[in-house]
């Protein structure tokens, strides 16, 4: 290599060191910011966000869930323009925060479906009305959607639950009263449902 | 057509992109023409039919973005009394932190110009200059041959 090439590449633009020019507002504006998300903080560990234009589309626990894993879906199901934009997620963030806080008893974010269909989407939906505080069965969300029987794959379709927290999952138990399952691991719903008052405490 | 999420490809290829920017229109102008490429980008991003080499694809956009500066900052020109001694018609005053060498860059032609920073800040090889300027090989050698020997004659480290 010549003296010229090598001043070329050593004389060559540095890598910026501060944050390079910020794109999600640009494409905010120019609606071209299909799925922002953010990671932040909870009393349950890290969570990643996600919100359309059309409201919140997902929520993953990434100490459970991997982060790319996550990211990879949204691109695949809901759609590849996926950008990292914190500022667009500063109310379900404030809203989460209030909620762990105990200040807030209900979301007041709208909610995306994107990622449920057919029948796991009419028991997250069912599973969105119930109220804080309250329970209810795999029994009764099964039969809330229209197949009174179906309660092991009501199960799986809370297992797969796109947005765990704000539509709450937490609040199915068991029918002996049981705490059942949870994707991200049972302390998890335990905690939750210790934020909304209701002692796991003498369930087995 | 799978398409990573289109934040990956920001991670991997924006401070690439930017460098590559500065070392084409210069510190002042790559802000504006790194957003309009990324912005570009995005917009055409769930249509790509080739998913196989993402970093060339995001390079030829950036160049066509920088086609279009130097396109736009011709029109806007303003004549000057003295013949200009460059060959794109202007000489950037200093900007801080510029140095002479890329300074010269920005004043070969075009094709060249693109094809040196290509080659010499995003380390591309001859095969990846062709597909992001949509030439052949051997005219990517010669863009670069030809940029060399330029600059050659007029630098003195």
């Amino acid at each position: 290599m010549t003296d010229l090439e090598s001043d070329l590449r050593r004389l060559s633009p540095e890598p910026e060191l501060g944050d390079l020019p910020d794109l999600s507002q640009a494409a905010a504006a120019a609606g071209l910011l299909d799925v922002a998300y953010a990671t932040l903080d909870s009393p349950l560990g890290p969570l990643l966000v996600a919100t359309t234009p059309r409201g919140l589309v997902r929520l993953a626990y990434i100490d459970y869930a991997d982060e790319d894993a996550v990211l990879e879906q949204l691109a695949t199901h809901v759609s590849p323009r996926v950008l990292a934009a914190p500022r667009k997620l500063d109310e379900p963030r404030r809203e989460l925060d209030e909620y762990f806080a105990g200040r807030r008893e209900r979301f007041d974010l709208p909610v995306d479906w994107a990622l449920t269909r057919g029948f796991a989407r009419r028991v997250l939906q069912a599973t969105a009305k119930i109220p804080y505080g309250a329970t209810a069965t795999y029994k009764q969300m099964a039969a809330q959607a229209g197949s009174p029987r179906a309660s092991r794959a009501a199960g799986n379709a809370l297992g797969s639950n796109p947005i765990p927290i704000v539509v709450p999952c937490h609040r199915i138990l068991h029918s002996g009263g049981g705490l059942g399952g949870y994707t991200g691991g049972l302390e998890k719903k335990r905690l939750l449902l210790g934020v909304e008052g209701y002692s796991t405490l003498k369930q087995p | 057509m799978r398409l990573p999420p289109f934040q990956t490809l920001l991670d991997a290829h924006g401070r690439d992109v930017h460098r590559f920017l500065v070392a084409s229109v210069g510190r002042i102008d790559a802000d504006d023409c790194y957003q309009e490429t990324w912005l570009a980008a995005l917009r055409a991003y769930p249509r790509l039919k080739d998913a196989s080499n993402l970093r060339s694809w995001i390079f030829t956009v950036a160049h066509r973005k920088v086609l279009d500066h130097v396109r736009a900052r011709r029109r806007v020109a303003v004549p000057v009394g003295e013949v200009p001694e460059t060959a794109t018609g202007r000489a950037d005053p200093p900007e801080p932190g510029d140095d002479g060498l890329w300074a010269r860059v920005r004043d070969l032609p075009p094709k060249q110009r693109t094809a040196l920073a290509l080659r010499y800040v995003a380390d591309a090889g001859y095969e990846e200059i062709s597909s992001v300027m949509g030439t052949s090989e051997d005219a990517a050698r010669r863009n670069v041959h030809e940029a060399l020997k330029r600059l050659r004659m007029e630098y003195r480290p």
